[in-house]
């Protein structure tokens, strides 16, 4: 039976960027040895030498020539931002002070 | 007028027995009356449905040459960007979002003069399977208002069968078509991976996601698909090639001599009595029309319910970072001195329910170094297999059938806290994503235990599409006259309805 303790949940929905309540931690936690359990199955199936495929199609690049297309105006980009200042995104501060 | 098919909709506008105004007026009128029992729409947008109809009238008076379904009024999966109408995905971190562009799928249809009535109910971001993951309340099955539509599609799914709308626009990443087609008693297609555009597209798992087609036959089904798909030079992964001929598949409707598998992996143990006695019954009717029935084995199968649910959770939690309450959408806790990334932790928690936040989290750990390899990494070769089982089925048949769903539609809030027995209602439906190959799923009639619809699905090759409808007319056109009147003749009046 797997687990993941609301440590490891906790330190999960960091890295994600999700502050979670302490009782969101305590139920994912719960669920998540039997959620686990069932995805393991992959590993029952003898896998040596089989190719992985990370997309149904053969993808490669596609460049297109270098000319300028129109494309959304600052007003239309800006359209949906929570906060704006001076015909840019307004954002939380990401240096601290002293920096 | 509204009990019509699309085709004979489109058939009178063309020869003036109606109006494009007159016909989306009808269909505003019937969600006025019907939807606040069922719940399909999060968005009606009257005005914009009523200007479009409007200018597609003017545009045929004058002599243009129109589209084989303009006029038609259809309803759109919320998932999808449609320029200045709001757009959430179901989520409530994207209340209130209007794109400031149109989605290739949405510039498809306005140039083709389909009438677009609103935004519909989805499980947040597409992630689940009966539209109770939404972040603004379930949708109600038309058959049942205690059972949920299927999902992620389910309020495309559920607009349809109550005849809200002759025709709708779902996306399919493990099912979200084929599921609610089937627990609604409806016909919907997951096209060929790359045949319609991604443009816009909402993204929850980038390698599995397609957006795809909803009617009552599957005639209409055909119709809207051959106006949705083609090539995008904006969606990287949209195949360059014609669009399968699925029209003229759905019009001769076929089988006398092709070969239909049976995947054995796909029936029996697990399936309720109800849906393998309709399934057999189909299968019966299909050896009858002169196709030839033959077992296939998929035996990577059985492991595909396990690969979907590391491969899209991971895909997941990359494409979701995008959510970063930054350029739009939510944005809480940006008090003074406040982090980027505590604002960033708090939107997200505040705007994601609780089922995608467990998938972000499912990804992220299944990405996480010193377990990638097992979990990440051992799905994507299981995907390899489950693409050689299908190679090697299709050189024994020509399309591949199974039941769409396990069971008939449950009752809303019987799975909600037991996210495993959720899953497991995709079974049938993840291994086409996986291969990204094309399905459909068609009715077979009522289970007898329950009254409630019964799902066929059929499968085919990636660009194939067309052997779904050949198959699938066909199959239809035998089922109604042994029937003697459609499936959704059987359901329940609606209360309200005129």
């Amino acid at each position: 039976m797997s687990s993941l303790s609301r440590d490891d949940v906790a330190k999960l929905a960091g890295l994600a960027r999700i502050e979670m309540t302490e009782a969101e931690l305590v139920e994912l936690s719960s669920q998540f040895g039997m959620i686990l359990d069932a995805v393991a199955r992959v590993q029952e199936m003898d896998l040596s030498g089989v190719k992985a495929t990370s997309h149904p199609q053969p993808l490669e690049n596609i460049a297109r020539p270098d000319v300028v297309l129109p494309s959304l105006s600052p007003e239309d980009a800006l359209s949906g931002a929570p906060a704006q200042e001076e015909s840019r995104f307004r954002v939380p501060q990401i240096l601290g002070e002293a920096e | 007028m509204i009990h019509q098919s699309a085709a004979q909709m489109a058939d009178a506008l063309a020869k003036g027995e109606t109006t494009s105004v007159e016909l989306t007026q009808a269909h505003l009128d019937r969600i006025a009356a019907v939807d606040g029992q069922v719940k399909a729409f999060l968005h009606v947008d009257t005005e914009g449905a009523l200007a479009q109809a409007k200018d597609v009238d003017a545009r045929r008076k004058s002599g243009e040459k129109l589209s084989p379904i303009a006029g038609v009024p259809l309803a759109l999966k919320d998932v999808l960007a449609q320029k200045g109408v709001p757009t959430t995905a179901g989520s409530k971190i994207l209340q209130g979002w209007r794109p400031p562009y149109d989605s290739t799928v949405v510039s498809k249809l306005k140039s083709a003069g389909v009438v677009i009535m609103g935004k519909t109910n989805m499980d947040e971001f597409a992630m689940g399977s009966s539209t109770e993951n939404s972040g603004y309340g379930p949708t109600f099955n038309p058959w049942d208002l205690t059972r949920t539509p299927g999902g992620s599609s389910g309020g495309s799914a559920a607009a349809v069968s109550s005849f809200e709308a002759p025709l709708a626009i779902g996306s399919d990443t493990g099912g979200s078509i084929r599921q609610p087609a089937a627990l609604t008693g409806i016909v919907g297609v997951r096209p060929t991976y790359g045949a319609v555009s991604r443009y816009g597209l909402i993204a929850y798992s980038s390698s599995l996601d397609q957006a795809g087609p909803f009617g009552r036959t599957v005639l209409d089904t055909a119709l809207l698909h051959e106006v949705m798909a083609g090539h995008d030079v904006r969606d990287a992964t949209s195949i360059n090639a014609p669009v399968p001929a699925v029209v003229n598949a759905a019009k001769s409707g076929d089988v006398k001599g092709m070969k239909i598998g049976v995947i054995k992996q796909l029936q029996g143990e697990g399936y309720q009595k109800g849906v393998q006695t309709r399934f057999d019954d189909s299968l019966h009717v299909l050896a009858s029309l002169g196709a030839e029935i033959v077992e296939v084995d998929c035996p990577s199968f059985e492991y595909a319910l396990a690969a979907y649910y590391l491969i899209a959770p991971s895909e997941c939690s990359s494409n979701l970072a995008r959510f970063d309450a930054m350029r739009y959408g939510l944005r809480t806790g940006d008090v003074d001195g406040a982090s980027a990334e505590a604002v960033m932790s708090s939107t997200r928690d505040a705007g994601f329910g609780r089922e995608v936040k467990r998938r972000i989290i499912l990804g992220t750990y299944a990405l996480s170094s010193g377990y990638y390899d097992a979990y990440y990494g051992s799905a994507q070769k299981i995907r390899t297999l489950i693409i050689q089982d299908y190679a090697k089925a299709f050189t024994k048949a020509d399309v591949l059938v199974s039941p769409t769903a396990p069971t008939t539609a449950y009752k809303i809030g019987e799975k909600v806290d037991d996210p495993m027995a959720m899953y497991l209602g995709d079974v049938a439906t993840i291994p086409v994503n996986l291969a990204g190959i094309c399905g459909m799923s068609l009715p077979a009639g009522l289970a007898d235990e329950d009254n409630l619809p019964v799902g066929f699905q059929i499968m085919a090759p990636a660009m194939q599409d067309q052997r779904l409808y050949q198959a699938g007319a066909a199959l239809e056109a035998a089922l109604l006259s042994k029937w003697g009147a459609p499936i959704l003749s059987k359901a329940p009046e609606l209360k309200g309805a005129k």
